[in-house]
C-alpha cells in the first residue's frame, strides 16, 4: 500500500500541535500590518510567516516530511518554477 | 521495473541490477506532478494581480478589503486540513467511522469558506469593485475565482468520499483515494495561504 512508504507517519496529537501553531501564526499574521512599530519590516515579515505555515501544511499535513523523496522534488520542482515566473513578470514590468 | 501493490497500483520498483528508484504508486507521483504545475499556474495568477494591484481607474482598490472577515475565512479553510488529514489517518487505521465524521467536517468547513467567499464577493460588487471596473478588479476576481472553483472541485471530491463511506464502498484497498482527495485538499489550502498574505495582508 502507498501507506506502507510513509516512515514515522505523525500522530492526531501531532496534527492537533500543528493546527495550533498555524492558528497562532495565523493571528500574528493578522496584526501584523495594524502595528505601526513593525512597519519597516512588515512585508517580510509577512512573508515568512506565510512561507512557515505553507512548509508545515506541507511537509506534515500533505507528509512530504515522511514520504518518498520523489514528491517533494517533483513539487518542489513547481513551486520554484511559479517564484522563477513570478520574478521574471514583476521584475520584466517593473513591478516593484 | 514495474509491480502491482496491494492496492492494485502500478509502481516502479527499486531493483539493483537495473538502478532505477521507487517512484511509488504512479496515480500519486502523477498527483504531485500535477500539484506542481498548478504551483506554476497559481504563481502566474498572482503575479498578475500585482502587476495590476495599482490599476484601478478611480474605482475601489485594496481599501474594500474586510480583513478580520478574511482572517475567519482563512482560519476556517485552514482547521480543514485539520480534518482533511485527521480523516486520513482514520481512513489509514480502517476506522470508518471517524473517516466519515472528519471527511463530512472537511467538506462542511470548505463549504463555509465558499459561502464566505460568495458573501465577501457580493459586498465588494455593492461596493462598486466588479471585474469589469478595473484591471485591478479582473485580476482579483480572476484569482480568488479560480481558487474557489478548486475548493468547489474538493468539496464535490470530498462528498462522493463520504457517499462512498457511508454506502460502505470506500474499500481498503482504495486508500490511495482517500490520500490524493487530500493532497488536493491540502494543496488548496497553501495556494490559500500565499493569497491571503500577497493578496490581502500586504496590501493593507
Amino acid at each position: 500500500m502507498a501507506e506502507a512508504a510513509h516512515t514515522g507517519s505523525p500522530t492526531p496529537k501531532l496534527y492537533w500541535m500543528i493546527a495550533l501553531v498555524l492558528a497562532v501564526l495565523t493571528a500574528i499574521e493578522v496584526s501584523v500590518p495594524y502595528i505601526d512599530a513593525l512597519d519597516s519590516v512588515t512585508v517580510p515579515l509577512l512573508l515568512l510567516l506565510g512561507a512557515i505555515k505553507f512548509l508545515m501544511v506541507v511537509g506534515f499535513f500533505m507528509h512530504l516530511k515522511f514520504d518518498r523523496p520523489i514528491y517533494r522534488n517533483l513539487f518542489f520542482i513547481g513551486v520554484i518554477g511559479a517564484l522563477i515566473i513570478f520574478s521574471v513578470v514583476l521584475l520584466a514590468l517593473q513591478a516593484f | 521495473m514495474t509491480a502491482v501493490d496491494a492496492a492494485g497500483e502500478f509502481r516502479k520498483v527499486n531493483d539493483d541490477d537495473t538502478g532505477e528508484h521507487d517512484v511509488g504508486p504512479v496515480r500519486k507521483t502523477a498527483m504531485w506532478v500535477f500539484l506542481g504545475s498548478e504551483a506554476i499556474f497559481f504563481g502566474a495568477m498572482i503575479a498578475t494581480f500585482l502587476l495590476y494591484r495599482n490599476t484601478t481607474n478611480d474605482g475601489p482598490g485594496s481599501e474594500i478589503f474586510d480583513i478580520p472577515f478574511t482572517s475567519a475565512s482563512s482560519f476556517v479553510l485552514l482547521m480543514s486540513s485539520l480534518t482533511m488529514v485527521l480523516g486520513h489517518h482514520a481512513y489509514e487505521r480502517r476506522d470508518m467511522r471517524q473517516t466519515r465524521i472528519w471527511l463530512s467536517a472537511t467538506a462542511l468547513l470548505g463549504a463555509t469558506f465558499l459561502a464566505g467567499q460568495i458573501f465577501e464577493f457580493t459586498e465588494f460588487i455593492h461596493e462598486g469593485l466588479k471585474a469589469s471596473t478595473s484591471p485591478f478588479g479582473s485580476a482579483f476576481y480572476m484569482l480568488t475565482s479560480i481558487h474557489g472553483a478548486h475548493v468547489a472541485i474538493g468539496v464535490t471530491l470530498l462528498l462522493a468520499m463520504v457517499i462512498l463511506a457511508f454506502q460502505g464502498r470506500l474499500f481498503p484497498d482504495r486508500g490511495l483515494n482517500v490520500e490524493l482527495v487530500g493532497l488536493y485538499w491540502h494543496f488548496v489550502d497553501i495556494v490559500w495561504i500565499v493569497i491571503f498574505t500577497v493578496v490581502y495582508l500586504l496590501q493593507v
